[in-house]
């Protein structure tokens, strides 16, 4: 079947429109994906696995993906010469595992000053799996629950007073390594902290929980849990609110607003300038004298 | 039309230019100037665009009164209504009388080159003579040459005016050591706000910390009791200024780490709490305050010039230009649990300067640096 | 020859007719009996302007310091120069009940509340921006084309001045509404004066009225900021202005163009549309900018707090390179007597700048030093022709440079991936040894160019159609330029090595600075080392000898010329073929 039927005689061409060869095609293909898609998806991934299972199916995942750096009892490996392969992950807790696998940062592609978020290499159910395992060699944080790190629960006034709160804390605990606006900055030797706006709040408690790479934790004797959920609070704030001065270039600060000053500012008016003393069309013609 | 160039005696160069000036181009038209057509093409498009400015005026006008503001911003793309709409308004109305204008200038102004002559920048003899004439008949008559009495006295009686002047400007703050004297609580560079046994606490919310509080690799951002005056603790109210003084110099980190990493510094056994330890927040090197705590390594960075300091060996700066160690606060527990300070910092906190090290202020706790 | 010098201008609309006084008239009669504005206004309403993009720079400046003027005017309107406690109550939310300086709460009350407010901030901020960079510009334009010679040395002096009194307008302003940001780089600035030895706490006290923070220190930015700082640039202004007007502005050479006259269009009303027009285009590209790219979102920094900081903490651009000097200075105090010297702040915060702007002031006189040349200048030079003055200012460029990307350092690391450590390590010695690398590549470039142009010059330009002679040898054809083409690369002075008289005189007596002479002829050869000097007639005549002959030798056999030359891009292609007729 031709396709678009172009190349039909004309008698056919009239018979059907032009494109519905393709239309037809793609109704099929549709069919049979969505046909697919229905009939041969695997059962639901809930199922019930009681805990003893779920850690030793931790476990197994952990022998295969963690243990070349972390040890086959996650105790850490340091080389005769001192380097450290993977620190311990005794006490580390749930809460680690599930941030550090969940954002992708473990396993790591290669070793590194800091470990880059990057795409998720565990499902959902194995990096629950891997938690339990991780949380099962010594008590440690475990995973938050939603009303933990979330104000959805309280009135407007109180929302407000949070990220009012949120907004204080943020500025003195996180802006100094994270920036103003989440961004984040640079540490030594070539580690960073990470931009932290259009991270899941579940992820940010864990990050202050357990202090992944170089970060100090704050733990909830340091920062309690209400007042880590008002920082994320504030932190979602930033991300609902509108610029209302316009594009936010990065939320950098002066050196990302230098640059666009010269590039864009002086860039356009010395364009201009060029223009303004630019010659005009030239004719050959001559201008008959009035 | 001789090209030599002036002032050019003595020389031994040769005078003679190899190519001579060919003189002003022939003046070649536009089509403007040439073709009625074109110069009505041209009048149209620079009237459109003034139109259009005014249209944008208009539309300026429009959204000022329509985009709100304040509580609940209009917003157009995620972007505030009110700002961008102004903003863009204004900047067309502005740019097409400006690119009309120019445009103007372009098409339909004469453009054919004009020549005005130079004169050189010094004056003419003439001139120079009248004016040195005038100056000196001036002069004698005022006599200011040949009488040294007067001229000098008034010459000394206007520079001493330069006093006033400087004088007037001594109250524009108090010396250090006037500062030093004032009744706020830590008043004077050489003294904060923390006397011994006063508790810390976090920084904004106000609570005062127990050592069993805090985990290993934690880092509180913490400040003294006396910046959060309540009725159990009774300290005073701060307020403004005398707040801001306050936080600038008594803020502090405190960091919890393995007990057996710390190097304790000379005389410093005592100033640790199970691997607690506690360290001025204002760097040494202009007063930023720091708190890039990296947990692994115990370094502590601060953000502006990027001076590293370890806080398990006394604060001693392992790179950029600051050229201190942090000061260290001894830390205590008190009957409760709580981690207070033993005393004030034994050191000025803060930047150097010049008179820094001049005063006794007691054991300096130096480690060995 | 005689260049004519009649020619007026003649409009497209009919000529001018004496119009019976109008009311206009009646008005410019009356101010004029008490004015005396047509004498005044005789000389200068048809004086004449070059025309060229570069001389346009300067302009930038001078209309975004009036777009400054009037934003700043409006946003005075709001501001509250106080750093009085106040309990925000305004509606940005996340900020509501927080204690802030009524300065803070002015300016968040401005970008919130008051319609037209986040703009005009927007647009002050941008322009001052704007403002010193077109400075920074417009002083390499005037650097790098000579401009600065005599008698324009003054005017060079008045704009350093500028340009300084700029950068700390700048700072005083950004530093007014008392935001995180910009109090922790007031906060430096603290550190900075008490850095400063015997009298350093002192300075600061006063400053601040007292420890820092005090209460003072917002009000007393604010009067330098509106007040003296902006009577001292009017008035330079001004001066700039007035001693452009008197020597009359300079011109690149070419035909028609000598030292002693000025080509170009009248001021009326060629150049008051010129540069009224771009008044309007500087003003809409400020406006423009301002509202749609944010600039210092002070409500994301909140008030300042000297225990709160955020990454990323920088000056405006236009302070970056001290601060990059700061970042990379090793640690260096000194402890004696019970003084401390803090000379890793001192030096390159104090000293560094206050060196650089020095030199930066001082650059004509130095080369007027050097190369003895006391005439006077209206003719531009091309970059390529002053091989010297260029690579100096392109290796203060590559210091410059350099620091201000020090100064960015944290956010290099983040964003290449490195470590901010071997950054700083690479900027110190990067800063010494780059300028000198630049400075002599930029050198060699420049009588390079020089060369090709000579090249040019004496046989003609390579019009990329290569000959084959009967023996098998190849050859590219050249032409010759045309006649203001050539006059254009010969329009330059000849270089003269300043030779001091003799050291002693016939009675043994030293000349006076006898020392420094010989130094100062040794530069000057060094200065002008290389230079290839414009041939003389008779070189000149000799090259196109020569290049005509050669020229006959590579005609075809049949007498025309070998085709092809025609297509090269230097010429009218109307009615040719390829193979001749």
């Amino acid at each position: 079947m031709r396709i678009l039927n172009l190349t039909a005689g004309r008698l056919s061409r009239h018979r059907r429109g032009p494109i519905a060869g393709a239309l037809l095609l793609l109704l099929g293909l549709v069919t049979a994906g969505g046909l697919y898609t229905a009939v041969m998806t695997p059962a639901s991934a809930e199922r019930t696995q009681d805990l003893a299972s779920q850690v030793e199916e931790g476990r197994k995942l952990f022998l295969v993906g963690c243990s070349t750096c972390h040890g086959t009892n996650g105790e850490g490996i340091t080389t005769d010469r001192g380097n450290n392969l993977g620190p311990s992950l005794v006490g580390v807790g749930a809460a680690a595992v599930d941030f550090q696998v969940g954002t992708g940062r473990m396993p790591m592609a290669q070793p590194g000053a800091q470990a880059p978020r990057k795409d998720v290499a565990y499902s959902e159910e194995e990096t629950a799996a891997l938690a339990a395992f991780v949380a099962s060699l010594g008590p440690g944080p475990a995973i938050p629950d939603e009303s933990d790190y979330s104000i959805e629960g309280l009135d407007s006034a109180a929302q407000e007073a949070a990220i009012v709160r949120g907004g204080q804390l943020f500025l003195t605990n996180c802006t100094a390594c994270h920036n103003f606006e989440g961004s984040g900055g640079a540490m030594p030797r070539g580690g960073y902290a990470p931009k932290i706006r259009g991270v899941e709040p579940k992820y940010i408690y864990e990050a202050l929980l357990t202090g992944p790479q170089t970060m100090p934790t704050f733990s909830n004797g340091n920062l309690t849990p209400d007042e880590k959920r008002d920082i994320i609070a504030y932190l979602g704030s930033l991300d609902d609110a509108a610029a209302i001065g316009g594009f936010t270039m990065g939320g950098l600060g002066p050196v990302a607003e230098g640059l666009f000053a010269w590039v864009v500012g002086i860039g356009a008016l010395v364009g201009f300038a060029v223009w303004i003393a630019a010659h005009t069309t030239r004719s050959n013609k001559k201008k008959v004298e009035a | 039309m001789s090209n030599e160039l002036p002032g050019h005696g003595g020389s031994n160069l040769p005078a003679e230019e190899p190519i001579p000036n060919p003189g002003l181009p022939e003046h070649t038209w536009r089509p403007t100037d040439i073709d009625e057509a074109a110069e009505k093409r041209a009048e149209r498009q620079i009237a459109a665009m003034y139109l259009l400015s005014m249209v944008c005026v208009v539309l300026f006008v429009i959204t000022y009164f329509v985009a709100d503001v304040g509580d609940n911003w209009n917003t157009i793309l995620g972007l505030g209504a009110s700002t961008v709409g102004l903003g863009v308004f204004l900047g067309l109305a502005l740019l097409l009388i400006g690119a009309g204008t120019i445009q103007w200038a372009r098409k339909l102004m004469s453009d054919v080159e004009m020549v005005e002559m130079r004169h050189p920048a010094r004056s003419s003899d003439e001139d120079r003579e009248a004016t040195l004439a005038a100056l000196s008949a001036g002069g004698e008559d005022s006599g200011i040459a040949r009488r040294p009495l007067v001229r000098n006295t008034l010459l000394a009686s206007l520079g001493l005016l330069g006093a006033p002047a400087v004088v007037l400007l001594r109250d524009l703050g108090p010396t250090p050591s006037q500062a030093a004297e004032a009744d706020y609580p830590g008043a004077g560079l050489e003294k904060t706000v923390w006397t011994p046994g006063m508790r810390v606490v976090r920084d904004v919310v106000g609570t005062p910390i127990k050592a069993s509080d805090l985990e290993i690799g934690d880092l509180v951002n913490a400040e003294p009791e006396a910046i959060f005056p309540t009725e159990e603790n009774g300290y005073p109210e701060l307020h403004g200024a005398e707040l801001l003084i306050a936080k600038s110099k008594a803020a502090v980190i405190v960091v919890r780490m393995e007990p057996e990493s710390i190097i304790p510094g000379e005389n410093r056994d005592n100033w640790s709490v199970d691997g607690i330890v506690c360290y001025s927040k204002i760097c040494t090197h202009v007063g930023c305050p720091i708190s890039l705590y990296e947990r692994t390594t115990h370094h502590v960075l601060c953000p502006c010039h990027q001076s590293t300091f370890d806080l398990a060996d006394s604060g001693r700066v392992v790179f950029g230009p600051a050229g201190r160690h942090l000061p260290q606060l001894p830390l205590a527990v008190d009957e409760e649990g709580y981690l207070v300070a033993q005393s004030d910092f034994t050191e000025p906190v803060g930047p150097t300067y010049w008179e820094r090290d001049h005063k006794d202020i007691g054991d300096q706790g130096e480690a060995d640096l | 020859m005689s260049i004519d010098t009649s020619k007026v201008a003649t409009s497209n609309s009919s000529a001018a007719t004496a119009k019976k006084p109008g009311k206009a008239g009646a008005v410019a009669n009356w101010a004029d009996e008490r004015l005396g504005l047509g004498t005044a206004m005789k000389k200068n309403l048809r004086k004449v302007f070059p025309d060229h993009w570069s001389f346009m720079l300067g302009e930038i400046a001078l209309w975004s310091f009036v777009v400054l003027l009037l934003t700043g005017v409006f946003l005075t309107l709001w501001y509250h120069p106080s750093m009085a406690e106040v309990v925000y109550e305004g509606s940005y939310d996340p900020l509501r009940g927080v204690l802030m300086s009524d300065a803070m709460a002015s300016t968040v009350h401005i970008s919130f509340d008051v319609r037209g407010g986040l703009l005009m901030r927007q647009m002050h901020h941008w322009a001052a921006m704007i403002f010193i960079a077109s400075m920074m510009v417009h002083l390499l334009r005037v650097y790098f084309t000579g401009a600065y010679r005599k008698p324009r040395e003054l005017n060079w002096v008045i704009g350093s001045l500028l340009l300084l009194l700029g950068t700390l307008e700048g700072f005083t302003g950004y530093s007014l509404p008392d935001d995180l940001l910009s109090g922790t780089g007031v906060r430096a600035a603290d550190g900075f004066m008490k850095s400063m030895p015997v009298v350093g706490s002192y300075m600061s006290f006063f400053l601040f009225g007292g420890e820092f923070p005090g209460e003072q220190i917002i009000p007393r930015l604010y009067t330098v900021h509106v007040l003296l700082i902006p009577g001292i640039l009017l008035a330079l202004i001004g001066a700039h202005m007035l001693l452009l007007v008197y020597h009359k502005h300079t011109q690149w050479p070419g035909p028609g163009r000598t030292e002693e006259n000025v080509v170009g269009f009248p001021m009326l009303p060629v150049y008051a549309a010129k540069a009224g027009g771009f008044f309007f285009i500087v003003f809409g590209v400020t406006a423009l900018m301002g509202g749609l790219l944010g600039i210092n979102p002070i409500w994301k920094y909140g008030p300042y707090d000297p225990t709160k900081v955020t990454a990323g903490s920088q000056p405006d651009w236009y302070m970056g390179w001290p601060d990059g000097a700061l970042r990379i200075m090793p640690g260096w105090e000194f402890h004696f007597f019970g003084y401390s010297f803090a000379l890793n702040v001192f030096l390159p915060i104090i000293v560094l700048p206050g060196l650089m702007f020095t030199i930066l002031l001082l650059l004509p006189f130095l080369e007027s030093w050097i190369t003895g040349d006391k005439r006077e200048h209206h003719l531009l030079e091309r970059p390529r022709n002053a091989p010297t003055r260029t690579a100096l200012m392109v290796s203060l460029m590559t210091f410059y440079g350099l620091m201000w990307a020090a100064g960015g350092n944290d956010l290099i690391a983040i964003k290449l991936n490195l470590s901010i450590n071997q950054i700083t390590y690479f900027m110190r010695v990067a800063v010494f040894v780059g300028p000198a690398i630049a400075f002599w590549i930029t050198r060699r470039w420049c009588i390079s160019l020089q060369r090709h142009d000579q090249e040019k010059l004496l046989h003609g330009y390579e019009t990329g159609v290569i000959l084959r002679s009967p023996e098998g040898g190849y050859t590219e054809r050249h032409l010759p330029i045309s006649e203001s083409a050539a006059y254009t690369l010969t329009a330059r002075d000849r270089d003269e090595v300043y030779s001091p008289d003799a050291e002693t005189d016939a009675s043994g007596v030293d000349a006076p600075g006898g020392r420094l002479n010989g130094l100062r002829a040794k530069l000057s050869e060094l200065w002008f080392a290389d230079n290839v000097q414009k041939p003389t007639a008779e070189e000149l005549e000799e090259a196109r000898h020569h290049a005509e002959h050669e020229h006959e030798l590579t005609a075809s056999l049949d007498g025309h010329a070998a085709d092809g030359h025609q297509f090269d891009g230097h010429h009218a292609v109307e009615g040719e073929t390829l193979r001749g007729s």
